[in-house]
């Protein structure tokens, strides 16, 4: 796992990316974490009043554990993780081989939405991080 | 795995404390946590369990200042020390970029401070990472217990047991008293950073 070092201009690019993909189709949060639980990217009006560390954190390590269930069961891996709620759902995609993009929306998002932008983004993004 | 934002100037690393179950893990955490003041701490997220264990991992972020003009956070993680929490171990060592190996003082801990540091060696060679490359100290804790009549390790034993090979610093510790928590995160923290930064800034 190698260390990421993030220059402004592909933050930048990025942040605009989730901005128009997500954002802007009414998504509360996004988060672009790596799958040590770092932050690279947090986008979205309700991030100041959210623990978006321990966020963070929380689902890189729920991805990796869902890595090793998926093994377990003769997979790979499982590409995305979804958590739907009363109100919110949260909705968690690889992108590429180090990145995680977690989604926090509302009921007045469907999942098939979510799915086909996070999916739309995930080529994007991957692109700007070089990744495979 | 550091992450070096050139955007907002921030070297954010990730620091890892392993050891048996029920060496004092958590207990480091706790203590730093409550002798910090809020601004150089974050929240500290434990996953609740029904008993003392750690289940998952706890985890405190904290910030350093300032290291040639980029902000140092580091986030502190514990393992689950129980042998059988081995595939949750190997989670939360993704990305490490220090680690503090914390062994047990009490004699009954002889054999499990042994075979968690064996573990250790296996789980960061499945990361494709070696002892030798990423920066570790050693944390003797429950030093508080030798003068007591209860059983415990010497000094000399712990260091053939642990350090023959890796040839690292040694802190002797008492957790739930402080003594030796922040000499630890001091060194550790400063070896980390000096590896992330020669790794990316300065070379």
């Amino acid at each position: 796992m190698a260390d990421l070092v993030l220059t402004a201009s592909v933050l930048k690019e990025t942040k605009i990316q989730i901005e128009n993909t997500l954002i802007k189709a009414g998504v509360n949060t996004v988060l672009l974490i790596d799958e040590a639980g770092n932050i690279v990217v947090a986008c979205g009006h309700k991030i100041n009043n959210m623990d978006t560390t321990s966020l963070a954190a929380l689902a890189a390590a729920n991805f990796g554990a869902a890595s090793q269930i998926a093994k377990l069961i003769g997979e790979d891996d499982f590409a995305l993780l979804f958590h739907k709620g009363k109100k919110g759902s949260i909705h968690v995609a690889r992108i590429g081989t180090d990145l995680i993009l977690v989604t926090i929306f509302g009921d007045n998002v469907s999942l098939g939405l979510i799915r086909l932008r996070v999916a739309q983004l995930a080529r994007t993004i991957g692109k700007a991080f070089g990744q495979k | 795995m550091a992450l070096i934002n050139l955007s907002k100037r921030e070297i954010h690393c990730k620091i890892v404390y392993y050891g048996p179950g029920r060496c004092g893990k958590t207990t480091n955490l706790l203590y730093i946590y409550n002798a910090m003041n809020n601004k150089a701490r974050g929240k500290m997220l434990t996953i609740e369990t029904k008993g003392e264990r750690t289940l998952f991992f706890d985890l405190l972020p904290l910030n350093l200042g300032k290291i040639n003009g980029f902000d140092i956070r580091i986030q502190l993680y514990t393992v689950p020390g129980q042998t059988i929490y081995k595939a949750t171990r190997k989670l939360v060592l993704k990305g490490v970029d220090g680690l503090v190996f914390v062994a047990d003082y009490l004699k009954v801990r002889h054999e499990k401070n042994i075979e968690s540091l064996q573990d250790l060696h296996r789980n960061l060679l499945e990361h494709n990472l070696t002892l030798e490359e990423i920066p570790i100290i050693l944390q003797f804790n429950k030093c508080d217990l030798v003068p007591t009549p209860i059983p415990t390790l010497t000094e000399e034993e712990l260091e053939t047991d642990l350090n023959r090979e890796l040839k690292t610093k040694i802190f002797e510790a008492a957790a739930t008293k402080g003594i030796g928590v922040f000499e630890t995160l001091k060194e550790i923290s400063k070896r980390t950073v000096h590896y992330v930064a020669t790794k990316h800034l300065l070379t």
